[in-house]
């Protein structure tokens, strides 16, 4: 039997904690003991797989799933899905959420007070195409108060849920936006210790994606665990 | 260099609005083979409160072992309608259900079969990143030699393996508990 090539672990420092006090949800809710190193096996290096009948194309834009116009400032957010040996993950599932542009999610544990648009659902996917490369159409959502701390705000993002090929590959993360001022006080933005890797988190405004007279550009790269280099034959 | 992976985020309190429409609950379908099996239970935090907004995903074998995924042995052909992904959000008071096909063996790297067993990622408010774990099932002789199984302390191992309903014999329970004594055992894969 031949032995399969796994999956990538992370760099240290790159990837959180479970338990991150700062971050008050995670005290009752991480683990307290060890985890249980597992090599990767057939379970782990294979996982589900989306066609494109299951992805609706309007889906990715979030502006035109209502009779009205959304309020708030246009967006595209786009960038391709790569893996850490630089290849492109292709026609792999991109779901993503997140508040309005006023910061209030349309959920009804969400009692922030600020107006609902009944011309936003904010929720949107995709597929990535041939060269892993994806685009949303959506709202810039609105920073919002939370209740971890005394005022706290978290910083305007979206949620992002990938799955890549494999189970090992399984990534939600959040991307932010650049020169957000609440960056340096959000403990989720902060779990990780490493700094690059946080900034990485940060969307980037770009011009090319920028549609005059339409909406701002910004681009999001995200980077799923490489597989290893296949292991000889037994 | 080679790059690095994105950092995870958590889910946070409002992920029913990106991940509803692929909620799946039951992962059988007319023609498909295999022993029918309802799987429920409870994720439960440090107190032993429900959680009441987590989301669990299941990725598993058919009932030949077969996984829909190109990287699975080609000797076996895969199931139409049976693609082997369940995702549940919990309810208010914790509780989880789905119903699914007991999967058969697949190979383990040490030559051997794996014990029949489905992997089970858990998200939630409070998780910077998923947990995982693996839901095996009761009375399996191939238990005893199991790869994973086999990497966990024999005191902690019961935390992986469902059980038979009191109740009902085709219901498993199965729980998710976060942590202290009884805490589910969780990989790092």
């Amino acid at each position: 039997m031949a032995k399969l090539a796994g999956y990538r672990r992370p760099y240290p420092g790159t990837q959180p904690d479970h338990l991150h006090p700062p971050y008050v949800s995670s005290i009752k809710r991480s683990p307290s003991k060890s985890l249980v190193h597992l090599p990767h096996t057939l379970s782990e290096v294979t996982g589900p797989l989306f066609d494109a009948s299951l992805v609706d194309v309007k889906a990715c834009d979030l502006t035109r799933q209502h009779k009205g116009e959304p309020l708030g400032e246009r967006i595209t957010v786009s960038g391709r899905v790569i893996d850490e040996n630089g290849r492109p993950v292709r026609n792999t599932l991109i779901e993503i959420w997140q508040a309005n542009a006023a910061g209030r999610y349309m959920h009804k544990v969400d009692q922030h007070n600020a107006p609902l648009d009944p011309n936003f659902a904010g929720c949107g996917r995709a597929l990535t195409d041939g060269e892993g490369r994806y685009k949303f159409v959506t709202i810039r959502p609105g920073e919002y108060p939370w209740r971890n701390h005394y005022n706290a705000w978290r910083p305007a993002h979206i949620h992002f849920s990938l799955f890549g090929p494999a189970f090992a590959t399984r990534l939600v993360t959040q991307m932010y936006f650049p020169g957000d001022p609440l960056l340096p006080y959000d403990p989720i933005f902060n779990c990780t210790s490493d700094q690059k890797a946080r900034n990485r988190l940060i969307s980037v405004f770009d011009w090319e994606t920028t549609v005059p007279d339409e909406s701002l550009g910004y681009k999001f790269d995200i980077v799923l665990n490489g597989r290893e280099s296949t292991p000889w034959e037994e | 260099m080679s790059l690095q992976a994105t950092t995870s985020q958590t889910v946070g309190p409002y992920f029913r609005i990106g991940m509803t429409w692929l909620f799946k609950d039951d992962l059988t379908g007319p023609g498909i083979a295999g022993e029918r099996v309802v799987i429920s239970g409870k994720v439960l935090d440090a107190d032993g409160h429900g959680v009441s907004d987590a989301v669990l995903e299941f990725w598993q074998a058919n009932a030949q072992g077969k996984y829909a995924h190109p990287d699975d042995r080609p000797h076996k052909s895969e199931e139409p309608g049976f693609t082997g992904f369940g995702r549940v959000p919990t309810a208010e008071d914790g509780n989880f259900r789905f119903t699914t096909i007991k999967p058969g063996g697949v190979p383990g790297p040490d030559g051997k079969f794996q014990a029949p067993h489905i992997v089970v990622s858990v998200f939630m408010r409070g998780l910077l990143k998923r947990l995982i774990t693996r839901i095996y099932f009761p009375g399996e002789p191939a238990n005893a030699s199991d790869f994973a199984l086999n990497l966990v302390d024999s005191a902690r191992r019961g935390t992986l393996i469902a059980k038979q309903s009191a109740q009902d014999n085709t219901a498993l329970e199965w729980n998710v508990v976060l942590q202290g004594p009884a805490e589910t055992v969780f990989f790092d894969c």
